[in-house]
């Protein structure tokens, strides 16, 4: 199935084609918004951008798989992030994750199979004076508890109303 | 003690709470001098990198060649992904404007037309937080062409930020400048430096986002002030960020050159139930690892740490208690870097594969005496054979803590000589050209 832009996105990536003097350099930017559109970076994707921005598929391949925060199959509704990192595991990183990790019975990257839930095992967010941490989509949870990542995880469960 | 970087003022974020308190003065007086003066003055203020080199940033500026036919860029390095750092962003939440003034100042002194901001793609918060300052900066005339009449100038700058997607080797510079020329982060191998043939050839900048943030208070206070402050060698205060097994985890802003203890024990309210600290990391997770009782009179500054056996770094200091598992962390942190490290260079690619597995290894109760042994010999032969300094930021953690702490790893290994390992270690010694041979 082929891929096109919405003419918002369309627009928005020219903004971002705007900041650099060729077009190259918003090929991170635009697969960002591939990626929010089409939910993870498919070969079509991959062939719209390389068409949008004169870069050889291969190319925006390159990119694709050199960075961790592009995904080639769909992740989760919520795809949660947990750091490990030597300051969030010297404060019960590993606990955080082993909880997560069985409360949603996956292992890393996996996906559950209504699509609601992902996990990761991550590398340092940034996060390490206010750690243990993790991230749901782009929203940091830090200082965390067992007790508070038990409430996260359960408010995350309920329908959206 | 006056804090620079992050002065306790409420709502500084907002432009005109920094206007208020003095904000974009100092911009104004830079471009009523010559960027020669404004560089003269950075050399002078001591002020250096704050990213992890500690390299002095007016002499860096000066590396920008005076006349070029061609653009030139300055691209701060907001990557912040050195486990144990998270500083950058407290300056991105706090103080965005004083970053966007002292990039001001900067392009102004190099001769840049256009400044990049690259930000790590998790900071997905404080993207947008910089974003919505810089757009404010934007609307009220600050930046871009409408700067010359606010400031009465000839010369004007746009800022744009450039957004990462999660990979710790895009903060060293060159890689830095591949990813945001849209490519992989390979680092580039040096010489030609960025202020010859940086972005797309052209001559560029780059700087830590701390760095540049010290620079609107250096033209307006002047050199000699900053100068003053700290440790003569490495003046001014520096963003401490303390993580792992403190009461108070937390950025402190202090002076140059304060005493470890003080911060961890003073600032950071010292180790939960009083335990003893078996070990600190005292820069960020590539920086040799200091012990429990190596920390006495140690001054937090690059010279100080660097007598000390340690170094500087990005200042984030990573405390571990007495009830520590030292191997636990350092399989993790040799997990770290086999997953950083890009792949271009095979000591680096091969090497950190090694260690993650040898330490992994021991973890599991099945290492041997020589497998420490091992593991020194080939972290040593990835130190210095690689383009860029994650090879040595992946060997030192490795090569001190086994050192320094080499009781506790012998403790955790069987006495007994796995002669496969032995026979390893053997052959890698004798077949290890030393680099010194391949260059004559």
């Amino acid at each position: 199935m082929d891929f096109k832009f919405t003419p918002e996105n369309i627009e928005r990536i020219n903004k971002e084609i705007a900041k650099y003097p060729v077009k190259k350099p918003a090929v991170m930017a635009t697969l960002y918004i591939a990626q929010e559109q089409n939910g993870f970076i498919s070969n079509e994707v991959i062939k719209e951008v390389s068409l949008l921005l004169n870069m050889t598929a291969e190319e925006v391949l390159g990119v694709v798989t050199f960075y961790t925060m592009y995904y080639q199959k769909p992740m989760g509704k919520n795809h949660i992030q947990v750091c490990t990192n030597v300051s969030c595991m010297l404060r019960g990183g590993y606990e955080i994750w082993n909880q997560v990790k069985e409360k949603l019975g996956l292992e890393n990257m996996g996906v559950t199979e209504d699509h609601k839930f992902s996990l990761e095992e991550v590398e340092c967010m940034g996060s390490c004076g206010t750690a243990p941490m993790l991230a749901v989509n782009e929203d940091y949870y830090e200082n965390l508890t067992k007790e508070k990542v038990e409430e996260l995880l359960k408010s995350l469960s309920q329908p959206l109303s | 003690m006056e804090k620079i970087v992050l002065p306790e003022i409420d709502n500084l974020h907002v432009l005109d709470v920094y206007v208020q308190n003095g904000g974009f003065t100092a911009a104004k007086k830079a471009f009523s001098q010559s960027s020669d003066d404004i560089i003269d003055q950075v050399k002078k203020s001591g002020l250096r990198g704050r990213g992890g080199a500690a390299f002095s940033a007016g002499l860096k500026w000066s590396f920008m060649p005076k006349t070029t036919d061609k653009p030139k860029y300055l691209c701060i390095n907001g990557d912040e992904s050195e486990p144990g750092s998270f500083k950058d962003r407290q300056i991105f939440e706090y103080n965005p404007h004083q970053l966007i003034e002292g990039i001001l100042i900067t392009c102004y002194a190099i001769g840049a037309k256009i400044a990049y901001i690259y930000i790590r793609g998790e900071y997905h918060k404080w993207v947008k937080l910089m974003q919505k300052a810089l757009d404010d900066a934007y609307t009220a005339g600050y930046v871009g062409e409408a700067m010359k009449e606010k400031f009465g100038t000839d010369f004007f700058c746009n800022i744009y930020i450039h957004k990462g997607a999660g990979a710790y080797i895009c903060g060293e510079e060159s890689s830095l400048m591949n990813s945001l020329e849209g490519q992989r982060g390979y680092p580039r191998v040096k010489p030609p430096f960025p202020a010859q043939n940086g972005l797309w050839g052209c001559p560029t900048t780059i700087n830590n986002v701390e760095t540049i943030a010290n620079i609107p208070p250096i033209i307006n206070k002047g050199w000699e002030w900053f100068s003053k402050i700290g440790e003569p060698k490495h003046p001014g205060t520096i963003l401490f960020g303390v993580s792992g097994h403190v009461n108070k985890p937390g950025v402190y802003e202090l002076p140059s050159g304060t005493l470890l203890t003080d911060i961890i024990f003073n600032y950071a309210g010292g180790v939960p139930g009083n335990k003893k600290i078996l070990c600190v990391i005292p820069g960020g997770s590539s920086m040799p690892p200091l012990r429990g009782d190596q920390l006495e009179g140690v001054k937090m500054d690059s010279e100080s740490l660097k007598a000390a056996g340690s170094a500087i770094g990005t200042g984030g200091i990573m405390v571990m208690d007495e009830d520590t598992d030292l191997v636990k962390v350092l399989a993790r942190i040799a997990h770290f870097y086999h997953h950083e490290s890009c792949g271009q260079c095979t000591p680096c690619r091969e090497g950190t594969g090694w260690l993650e597995k040898i330490l992994k290894r021991i973890l599991a109760g099945n290492g041997s005496v020589n497998d420490l042994d091992l593991l020194i010999t080939v972290a040593t032969q990835i130190e210095g054979n690689t383009i860029c300094a994650l090879g040595e930021a992946a060997a030192w953690p490795v090569r001190f803590m086994v050192t320094r702490f080499r009781d506790y790893f012998e403790a955790r290994v069987s006495k007994e000589i796995n002669l496969e390992v032995a026979n390893k270690v053997h052959s890698m010694r004798h077949t290890a050209i030393p680099l010194a041979e391949i260059k004559n």
